[in-house]
């Protein structure tokens, strides 16, 4: 029994329900087009030339932090530890617990593997390194594509802004060459992309260690005058001083990277350095402190700035500082809040000092307390001497400025002059031309007055040209300046003696008193994610 | 099903109370508010049932008819009551039913079954003469379920389904202290893997529905209650969102498992979808109050085996004058003797009451209920205190034209959150130090110190934990809906659909820990609070036609929807415990909001040829906003038949067979549930802001940094592709019943985070569609009523499942070399599982420990991996990842579950148990204290270790060793269940049954640790399942 009043509601509704099959959903399907609320992109942030500095200052943080507290930039592996990712720990490991510098105590097979001078191409460490110097790479190249003149002119970004873009541009360049370089220090074959190469998951093509030196030779070249002058731009900021020391080390290598010797193009950067304006800091620990920014920045050509407060990562100096504090040694002595027990040093440190112990040489700075020399187990962290070179403490005694004392203040300085010294010393005693043996005797003993605390024309410590001149000189030298600076394994390759026989450390080779390695181990090999994920990639020999 | 007695009128029945109560009358009524009284299509023998008829007359006459359906056939098992009495019958398989006893008058008889119409007839019964009632038709009712089978978008009658579907009412739901809706079902269906996160109040589970089809996405199967399908991911402060949902609200669930039952969901379809229907009221019916109360106690059964105080000064002392720790380490030792994990637990107790009104006013059905529970957990101070209301409307309109259904649900939860990092810390702690230091420092509880400062690298307090911190939330949560539904005036065959609703949640958390705590002491304590919001739309409609032509039948349905999801959360920054800030300089952050829209268009035909053939076509075309213009769109179809075997001349006449039925389908679905791995924009190309505590410095300034993300513009759906066989089955009058079925599911694009060759984009890792993986199984679901007699009835339960992951493919590249993703992180960053190809997810890859003669564990000279302590695999004189072996893995060979409910009279007892045969576990509590590390750290303190550490002699954790690996097997008891029904005991028609449930009684397993039972397949401190007691009153008016 229809009633007329039913149907007409009946109807009513079958419009409606009609209207809303039909019309309903062609309105809607724009809802598909959902947008961050708050996100930028990458159209946004380049709009605003404001916003420049802010991608430039992830470039740079990309050397020191590990994300965005939480967020890392690149993942070590599902929850695996944020701050092993930071480019300066991952870089600090494969340059020093691999070398008769340091061990760690951390038994995780992939530290362990570099303690004994065995690893393989599924290493992770080996893996983070690599994986942070393309993240790195891969951020400049972004930059690098988004201000390029003509899309600065596309974005009308012109004059003082258009100016400051092309400022900046230069130092993304230098970090990428940066980047770059230890690469190919590291890796030798790389992996090789452009601002040409826009995200995907395409295959990168490989490049040869000698070709990519040669595209460093010339990038820096190129970016060199388009730099600020040395020492004039803000600190932290990388000037033509960075782009120098950079290619000075390039040149110093360059036998190990291509099987050509540069050592008299090692000797023009250096001068040129040297000719800067550049002063030893006053104190060698001063350069290792929370405040090296201040009483160190007249050495300091580049440094790894890092804060408690604004800088914060478990990566960097951070790491440095607290993976060092171990056994008795006392975290309050250190600025920390806790000692992460890890990094001691093999007993060939100390013992290039005539006496660890005895205060004469400064740089000696070994903590020995309840620390034995040898190392029967890697995993002991008293075993070994400790190493109180990084520290969150200020010149005047006072802690870093994280009032938690988790996170330090102390830079590092990835290029400093002490450095450049004893560069200029190699080359010219590598048969560079454009330098002095008196000139580099000189530069030497600078450090060396400095070591000892000489005033007034002492002499303590001092060494003699013929001293200077003795095989393997150089090479402790550069071990008692700059150990735990992440340079011993390029040192010790150039050298000759980071593989093979000829020279032994402690569980150098997985055995007790050392034994030697394949000299393929000069090279870490690329790791095997990135060899599955690019198949294009040949494999380092021997892996 | 209980069966509901009406009395309308009190003073009426107060007088039949008086005239019946002495008669056996109320064994016939109290009999069929038994078990049998659901048992359609399995009707009691007539012989057994003429037995109970012929009971010593009363004075009085008798009724007697037939009830039909609308083909004419009589349906068995129909509840015949005179109404205002405790008189009835059920239906015998013929459908004749007959009632003695009734006293001389005018009475209305009330016909009611589950998935029918009722109906009432009025009749008079002269004294001393049976009176024949003219033949009674009842028509299926669709809004009510067993016969009639909820799908996708509608119902179906059971025998016309021809995929994998399976449900489960409340009869057969699982009884005791049942907090969240999905603990109703577990054990209960085959193919369905519940696994409970843990005992704390209103705790999330892990529900997997045939094993998981994603390795990264979402493997959580699609929730629709109502016809509402909810959000799924997590909303802050519940610990679980479907705990907010009443399960005493529940009818029943329906889960459908292959991809011909599912497809019709498209992209959220490819871990299966569940159907949660709540209780609706019927038409016709008067007022009825339920009320239900339960208590229960839960207690943990066991706790992890540590060291006693005395037996750890014992220990340290002799390993110090062996010299396998230093002599330094005794400075740890303290003269108490705690009992840590005493400390922490507690005999928990909660109450549970609900009521509801169900009845009908003028036509307008309606179910009202409000739920109270206030549960404690067993670790102390945690705590959820749940009301929950909910409205169903159900009127019918225009001669039944049109129907509505309305569904309001909304709950507020209170929880107050234990620290559950104090049941590790429990077990780790010294036993020799005292819980209170007998200072005032740190609000009295012993710490371990750095100076004057809690050291950070170890436990704190697990007493100070729990007490120091008070973690609070209060959740408000909505889900309603609208349904019209219209059947045109003019072509009745056509229905139009409209279905408007909502899941709206509110939720509002604080953390607070005081200034004088440990826990907290670098920021001296913690004043932060936390607001989440979710607006979920749907709007969804669709026309359906169903027409019958000769012997051909064809159902077709059209449908659109659309989907909102939004989410927000303002940004709050971080508090010290006296309100000022943490970081005061720190600028304000955006605000997370976040927004997703789901856009479908879909349609089905059903079509049957003489109630013997059937088909089933299903096509969704689904456009989320997940994935760029290009990749927006994904279309899903699935087919399938079914094959009548039992409607065959050869079998019709079968006394034995009496259901048969072959399907056969293949279908696909999708997987566009990434929002918990790459947000829910994860196409574009976006830039993140730092924040500030990631600047860089630039001489004098500080500058906060702008980040590109990684991006796959080129994203798209995971889809998965189901192949399925099923058998229907059916003996001896459907005394046993049951349906076996075999799958294959493979998964394709698998969206997969992979590692990406360097320098390809802004990350080393990038979600994107790469990788296969499958899943084969078997399951079987028997029902088999063992005895059905008139007193005495038993039905038994048993289902099992199958099922074998493996993944196919996770490269771009293959690359034999590559030896996977690894994932299970137990801490340290230390991965004792893998993803890896030609292997389950999740398979263990571990050393391959070393035992020596005297069958203990052997270890290397140094802590280094060494071949002293593990099988050098590949013989190269060393120990690195090349030597581990791909091993077990945590999903279980067969997952069986077995359910018996015995009833004899008034009294009924149902059990559940539950079994999962070959899963592993790794235990993760030994692996991290059954060796001396924690007796020398060197770090300022010294901790608990287990027994485990005599027979290892361990010096420091060997993760990776295979030592710690268990078969993860198990039989659980999960349920008891005693009930008696009082029945009529205050006065007649109402109810009275008191239930004593036991959960959790008994765990039968090899395993050494607690409880073998994780989904993960990592046993690391979880949340002990606590054994609980279950006093419930169910009382009916």
């Amino acid at each position: 029994m229809k009633s007329p009043l039913s149907l007409r509601r009946g109807g009513l509704a079958l419009a409606l329900t009609a209207a809303l099959l039909t019309g309903g959903s062609t309105s809607c399907t724009k809802d598909l087009d959902r947008e961050p609320f708050y996100d930028l992109n990458t159209e946004s942030v380049y709009r605003d030339p404001a916003n420049y500095i802010r991608v430039l200052a992830k470039m740079y943080a990309g050397f020191n932090l590990a994300g965005n507290s939480g967020s890392p930039d690149v993942f070590a592996g599902q929850g695996k530890d944020e701050g092993e990712t930071s480019y300066l720990r991952a870089y600090w490991y494969l340059q020093e617990l691999t070398t008769d510098e340091a061990v760690v105590a951390w038994n995780s097979p992939p530290l362990q593997e570099l303690n004994t001078t065995h690893w393989t191409s599924s290493n992770d460490l080996i893996n983070n390194s690599y994986t942070r110097i393309f993240y790195e790479v891969a951020l400049c190249n972004e930059f690098i594509r988004e201000t390029s003149d003509d899309k600065l002119s596309a974005r009308n970004i012109t004059g003082a802004s258009a100016e400051q873009a092309r400022l900046y541009r230069a130092e993304a360049r230098f970090l990428r060459a940066l980047a770059y370089y230890h690469a190919l220090d590291l890796y030798g074959n790389v992996p090789f992309a452009t601002e040409a190469d826009e995200p995907s998951k395409n295959l990168p093509k490989q490049i040869t260690r000698a070709a990519l030196f040669a595209y460093l030779e010339s990038e820096l070249k190129a970016i060199e005058s388009q730099m600020n002058p040395a020492r004039q731009g803000p600190y932290g900021r990388a000037d033509q001083g960075a782009a120098w020391t950079l290619l000075a080390k390039l040149y110093l290598n360059a036998g190990v990277y291509t099987g050509t010797d540069r050592y008299t193009d090692c000797l023009t950067y250096c001068t040129k350095i040297l000719g800067a304006g550049y002063k030893l800091a006053p104190e060698y620990q001063l350069l290792f402190m929370a405040d090296n920014n201040v009483t160190s920045a007249s050495e300091i050509i580049f440094p790894i700035t890092s804060d408690g407060l604004v800088s914060q990562s478990y990566g960097g100096t951070t790491y440095l500082v607290h993976a060092a504090v171990g056994g008795r040694m006392l975290t309050s002595a250190f600025g920390v809040n806790s000692g992460w027990a890890g990094n001691r040093t093999r007993k060939n440190l100390p013992l290039l000092f005539p006496d660890p112990a005895s205060g004469f040489d400064s740089r000696a700075m070994f903590f020995t307390v309840d620390q034995n020399l040898e190392i029967n187990d890697l995993t002991a962290f008293t075993d070994g001497y400790g190493v109180t070179k990084w520290t969150n403490k200020t010149s005047t005694g006072a802690n870093g400025n994280d009032p938690q004392q988790i996170f330090v203040d102390t830079d590092f300085p990835m290029f400093r002059l002490g450095d450049v010294y004893l560069m200029y010393a190699e080359a010219v005693l590598r048969g560079g031309q454009g330098g002095s043996q008196t000139q580099a005797l000189d530069y030497v003993n600078a450090l060396r007055d400095r070591a000892f605390g000489n005033t007034g024309g002492v002499t303590d410590g001092n060494i003699t040209a013929a001293e200077l001149a003795a095989p393997d000189f150089i090479l402790d030298e550069r071990g008692r300046e700059l150990y735990w600076e992440g340079m011993r394994r390029t040192d010790l390759i150039r050298f000759g003696k980071f593989t093979g026989a000829n020279y032994l450390w402690p569980w150098k080779g997985g055995a007790k008193n050392g034994q030697g390695v394949s000299t393929n181990l000069n090279l870490f090999p690329l790791p095997s994610t990135d060899i599955v994920a690019n198949p294009s990639l040949v494999q380092n020999p021997g892996y | 099903m209980q069966v509901r007695l009406q009395f309308p009128h009190p003073t009426r029945f107060l007088t039949r109370v008086l005239l019946l109560s002495a008669t056996s009358a109320f064994s016939v009524g109290t009999a069929l508010a038994g078990p049998t009284g659901s048992g359609h299509g399995t009707p009691p023998s007539p012989a057994l049932r003429l037995a109970t008829w012929r009971v010593t007359p009363v004075a009085g006459g008798s009724v007697g008819g037939r009830v039909v359906d609308s083909k004419g056939q009589g349906i068995p098992g129909v509840t015949v009551v005179i109404e205002g009495t405790t008189l009835g019958a059920s239906t015998n398989a013929t459908g004749d039913y007959f009632i003695d006893n009734v006293t001389p008058g005018p009475h209305v008889l009330v016909y009611s079954s589950v998935g029918l119409i009722s109906s009432r007839i009025t009749v008079t019964v002269l004294d001393g003469q049976p009176t024949q009632v003219a033949v009674t038709t009842l028509s299926d009712n669709i809004t009510l379920l067993s016969e009639a089978v909820v799908v996708g978008y509608g119902t179906t009658r059971r025998q016309d389904v021809t995929g994998s579907v399976t449900t489960v009412t409340t009869k057969d739901f699982v009884k005791g202290q049942v907090t969240s809706p999905e603990q109703l079902v577990q054990g209960k269906v085959a193919g369905v893997q519940i696994t409970t996160g843990g005992g704390a109040p209103g705790e999330a589970s892990v529900i997997r529905v045939r094993g998981g089809s994603s390795l990264n996405a979402s493997n959580d199967p699609l929730i629709v209650i109502d016809g509402v399908p909810v959000d799924n991911q997590g909303i802050n402060g519940a610990g679980n969102p479907l705990s907010l949902v009443n399960p005493q609200d529940i009818e029943s669930f329906t889960v459908l498992k292959d991809a011909s039952a599912t497809a019709i969901y498209g992209s959220r379809a490819s871990n299966g979808v569940i159907l949660i229907t709540t209780k609706k009221g019927v038409d016709g019916e008067k007022m009825r109050v339920n009320f239900s109360s339960q208590v229960s106690r839960a207690t943990n059964y066991g706790k992890v085996d540590v060291l006693d105080g005395n037996a750890y000064r014992t220990l340290v002392n002799n390993a110090i004058a062996q010299g396998i720790i230093p002599g330094s380490n005794a400075a740890f030792l303290g003269s108490a003797n705690t009992d840590w994990q005493d400390a922490i637990y507690q005999t928990a107790w909660t109450t549970d009451n609900s009521i509801s009104l169900t009845g009908s006013a003028k036509h307008v059905p309606y179910r009202v209920s409000f739920g109270t529970l206030d549960q404690d957990g067993t670790l102390k101070t945690g705590n959820l205190k749940r009301n929950s209301a909910s409205i169903g409307l159900s009127p019918r309109l225009l001669d039944d034209h049109l129907r509505i259904d309305v569904n309001v649900k909304g709950t507020q939860a209170d929880y107050r959150f234990a620290d559950q990092g104090a049941i590790g810390g429990a077990a780790r702690f010294n036993p020799t130090q005292p819980i209170y230091s007998g200072n005032d420092q740190f609000n009295g509880y012993f710490e371990w110190l750095t100076g004057a400062i809690p050291n950070d690298l170890t436990d704190r307090n697990p007493v100070a934990r729990l007490n120091d911190k008070r973690d609070r939330s209060t959740v408000l949560r909505s889900i309603g809906n609208v349904q019209l539904d219209y059947k045109l005036h003019f072509l009745p065959d056509l229905h139009a659909n409209l279905n408007l609703g909502y899941d709206v949640s509110r939720s509002n958390g604080t953390v607070f820990v005081p200034g004088t705590s440990s826990l907290a002491f670098s920021t001296q304590g913690q004043n932060n609070s936390y607001r989440q919001e979710k607006n979920n739309k749907l709007l969804e409609t669709y026309l359906s036609y169903g027409k019958q032509l000769g012997d051909h039948h064809l159902d077709a349905l059209a449908g659109y929807s659309y989907q909102d999801f939004y989410t927000y959360a303002p940004f709050r920054f971080a508090y010290k415990a006296d309100g000022s800030r943490v970081a005061p300089l720190d600028p304000v952050q955006d605000p997370f909001k976040t927004q997703y829209t789901l856009l479908s268009y879909y349609g089905r035909v059903n079509y049957n040829y003489k109630d013997r053939y059937l088909f089933t076509g299903t096509l969704r075309a689904d456009g989320s906003s997940h994935f760029s213009p290009d990749n927006r769109w994904g279309y899903f179809p699935a087919a399938s038949v079914a094959w009548r075997v039992k409607q065959e001349s050869f079998l019709l006449n079968s006394t034995t067979v009496s259901d048969l039925k072959l399907r056969v389908s293949y279908g696909s679905t999708g997987q566009q549930d990434i929002t918990n791995v790459a947000g829910d924009y994860p196409y574009l190309a976006k830039y993140s802001i730092g924040s500030p505590a990631v600047s860089q410095i630039f001489g004098k300034d500080t500058i906060r940094t702008y980040k590109p993300a990684a991006y796959d513009r080129n994203l798209r759906w995971e889809q998965t592709n189901t192949y399925d066989v099923g058998l229907d089955f059916g003996f001896f009058d459907n005394r046993l019943t049951g349906a076996i079925d075999v799958y294959l599911r493979k998964t394709s694009d698998l969206l997969a985070v992979i590692p990406i060759p360097a320098l390809s984009n802004l990350s080393n890792t990038l979600l994107t569609n790469i990788g296969s993986l499958e899943n084969r199984g078997v399951e079987l679901a028997l029902n088999y009523n063992v005895l059905q007699g008139e007193k005495l009835t038993w039905s038994v339960n048993a289902n099992a499942t199958m099922n074998r992951g493996k993944i196919t493919k996770l490269s771009q590249v293959e690359d034999p070399t590559y030896q996977g993703t690894p994932t299970a992180n137990i801490g340290n960053f230390q991965f004792v599982q893998v993803n890896a190809v030609g292997h389950a997810p999740n398979t263990f890859f571990l050393y391959q420990q070393k035992y020596g003669e005297d069958g203990k564990p052997l270890q290397g000279p140094t802590a280094s991996l060494n071949t002293t302590q593990y099988v050098d695999q590949n013989g190269d004189g060393i120990i690195n990842e090349r030597d581990k072996v791909y091993g077990k893995n945590p999903a279980p060979k067969a997952i069986l579950g077995f359910s018996s409910n015995l009833s004899y009279g008034k009294a009924s007892l149902a059990f559940t148990v539950r079994s999962n045969i070959g899963g592993y576990v790794y235990n993760n509590v030994a692996a991290g204290q059954n060796n001396y590390y924690g007796l020398n750290t060197t770090l300022g303190y010294s901790a608990n270790v287990v027994p485990d550490i005599y027979a290892t002699g361990f010096k420091t954790g060997q993760p990776y060793s295979d030592i710690n690996l268990e078969d993860g097997s198990f039989v659980r008891l999960q349920n008891v269940t005693v009930g008696y029904d009082f029945g009529s005991l205050l006065k007649a028609g109402t109810t009275l049954r008191l239930t004593l449930a036991g959960q959790n009684l008994l765990l039968l397993s090899g395993y050494s640790g607690l409880d073998p039972e994780r989904a993960t397949g990592i046993d690391s401190n979880f949340y002990p399942l606590p054994r609980t007691v279950t006093l419930g009153l169910n009382l009916g008016f």
